[in-house]
């Protein structure tokens, strides 16, 4: 893989689609579809967390199986902040964010003296550890997960209007991704995208690679966290399966197909997927079946993604 | 107390054995070829459904298990041919996609043929009470079990230690390309151990099948046990394998019968009802980032 640079459209192109989803929720009003803009928040959501996913993955060369446990530890806290009496989401997300981020620093601190396949398998050990953890604490409510008595607040405006929260999702998801493309062509990516390419090299040239690497790990443990209690919100419940390791498997599989390391990879990936989700649910109950097809098809005939496709400057590895 | 604790010893050399089983074929498909396959706990799952369809069919558990286990193998030499070959040479990424997608298809085909609701599969008649060993009373089928176990682990270290084909694999999982330099046809030998792997993997829900439920999902609890299992024995490692499945098995089983009575008498109740569970749960994980803190090879690497 190369640096990462992107197309020439794309910013004009990610700009179009933010001004037609600013006008989603008042157009799905009007053609009485107000259940759609429930979906689109929850791909919002999705893509977030899988965004956040393809800066581990992507950017920095981690395959991590185990970014559920940032994305429930982030739903968690929002719940147990809303039961806690604090409503405020300008307060209980960067909570959130912190709590998965400090947790995610904690886990990469451990598992980045591993490589390959030993890393693979700790950061699912470490998912695993939070899923039974919080599966048997009973005061967070085990098995059954944590609900939110009603949604939290943000800036003072209430989060239960569908068109509220479906604006907030998307006004943070535009902030993180300019965040992560200003940080994909900075310093910071540049170096952890030249560690992803050639660990020793870097290592020679005196970078502190261990330690560029654990930033990178927690930044995305952070902004899955945003993602998990955002979540939270929409389906007012904190629940154990956000912290299964299918999850991961599934942020995994939205990265994968979206584009591995190119900036919307994990966007694009979360929106296909969900979609595919919700058309083939309605015509087969059995539907996984279809998408782990598809998944092998990508595999073998396209393992570049989605984006990759529309993609003429990246040449073949 | 005593007893509680033989008992329960029992039961987690038996769990370990049974994991041992599932974590042989795995670390060696990691081992060798350097490929995730996170469908190992998959070829589990449609390895006790077969045996328990294939029990209720004729009526008798050994024909089922035999049967089962024969189809797993078929299933998996397919599943090498024309899937994981084509794994080999890819990245981990491509490898952990491929296998996750199939564990998505494996699941929902086995909803679809048997439905959501569990399958019941009976020990054989004979077996199904208990026996008096060293004064208290103990399932004769666990017994039957870990000597099932027990012999299998026997075989697979003769096959693996002292034969001619074990000795390939050994080297094959040390150094994939000087074997192929010395001329072993490494690509039919993974066909084999792949094959193989299923087959035990069925043997493992076969026979694990009539003290747990077999249902959709079993394989994948299971399989990140053997994960655990083979990254603490250091992954390629046969014996590494045989002793992460004793240690976890043993940990975890006596993890969750002792730990909320110890936990009793050193906290009080209320928190020993909450961390008791919740420390058992997570204490094979614990130790499996402890070992990996000073081992990060785990305990018996294979490529040293």
């Amino acid at each position: 893989m190369a640096f990462y640079r992107p197309a020439r459209w794309q910013k004009p192109f990610a700009f179009t689609v933010l001004c037609a989803l600013l006008a989603l929720p008042g157009l799905m009003e009007i053609f009485d579809q107000s259940y759609y803009i429930g979906f689109a928040t929850r791909v919002l959501i999705f893509a977030l967390a899988a965004s956040s996913l393809n800066l581990v993955l992507g950017f920095g060369g981690m395959v991590s199986l185990g970014h559920a446990a940032f994305f429930g530890i982030g739903a968690y806290v929002a719940a147990i902040c809303q039961q806690g009496g604090i409503v405020e989401g300008l307060l209980a997300f960067p909570l959130a964010m912190g709590v998965a981020g400090l947790f995610a620093l904690l886990v990469g601190a451990l598992s980045l003296r591993t490589r390959g396949v030993y890393f693979i398998m700790i950061t699912l050990a470490f998912a695993q550890m939070v899923y039974y953890l919080f599966i048997s604490a009973r005061a967070w409510g085990g098995d059954d997960g944590l609900p939110l008595s009603e949604r939290m607040q943000f800036a003072g405006l209430s989060l239960t209007d569908d068109k509220v929260l479906f604006y907030v999702a998307l006004g943070l998801l535009t902030a993180i991704m300019l965040l992560l493309g200003r940080l994909a062509d900075a310093r910071f990516g540049r170096t952890i995208q030249a560690i992803r390419e050639n660990e020793t090299r870097m290592e020679a040239l005196g970078y502190p690679v261990f330690r560029y690497r654990l930033v990178c790990f927690a930044l995305g443990g952070a902004i899955a966290g945003l993602a998990g209690a955002l979540l939270a919100n929409l389906t007012g419940l904190a629940s154990p399966a956000l912290l299964q390791w299918t999850q991961s498997g599934t942020l995994l599989v939205m990265v994968i197909i979206g584009g591995v390391g190119y900036l919307y990879g994990g966007v694009v990936g979360a929106l296909v997927l969900l979609l595919l989700e919700e058309f083939l649910l309605g015509f087969f109950a059995h539907w996984h079946i279809v998408l782990g097809l598809l998944l092998i098809g990508i595999v073998l005939f396209a393992p570049k993604g989605v984006a990759a496709l529309f993609d003429k400057h990246r040449s073949q590895p | 107390m005593t007893q509680l604790f033989l008992e329960q010893a029992l039961n987690g050399l038996q769990f370990g054995l049974m994991l041992f089983l599932l974590a042989a074929g795995l670390t060696l498909v990691f081992g060798i070829m350097d490929c995730i396959n996170l469908a190992h706990g998959s070829l589990y799952m449609v390895g006790a459904y077969f045996v328990a369809a294939a029990a209720q069919a004729a009526d008798s558990f050994w024909i089922g298990l035999g049967a089962g286990v024969a189809g797993a193998a078929v299933l998996g030499l397919l599943l090498e041919l024309t899937l994981f070959r084509q794994l080999y040479r890819r990245d981990h990424l491509s490898q952990v996609l491929a296998t996750f997608a199939l564990i998505l298809i494996a699941n929902e085909t086995v909803r679809l043929i048997w439905g959501p609701a569990p399958l019941m599969l009976n020990p054989p008649e004979a077996l199904s009470g208990p026996v008096e060993i060293a004064g208290f009373f103990y399932p004769a089928y666990r017994l039957v079990i870990i000597a099932f176990g027990l012999a299998v682990a026997g075989l697979l270290y003769l096959l693996v230690a002292k034969s001619r084909v074990g000795m390939w694999v050994r080297a094959g999982a040390s150094n994939r390309e000087m074997t192929e330099a010395l001329g072993i046809n490494v690509r039919g030998l993974f066909t084999a151990v792949f094959v193989f792997g299923a087959a035990l993997c069925a043997l493992a829900g076969g026979l694990l099948g009539p003290l747990l439920a077999v249902q959709v999902g079993m394989g994948e609890s299971v399989l990140i046990l053997a994960f655990v299992v083979i990254i603490i024995g250091g992954i390629g490692s046969i014996r590494g394998a045989l002793v992460g499945a004793l240690i976890v098995g043993t940990v975890d089983t006596l993890g969750r019968a002792l730990l909320p009575t110890l936990l009793r008498a050193l906290l009080p109740a209320d928190a020993a009802a909450t961390l008791g569970p919740a420390l058992a749960s997570i204490l094979i994980y614990l130790l499996m980032a402890a070992i990996l803190f000073f081992k990060p090879q785990g305990l018996f690497p294979a490529r040293a």
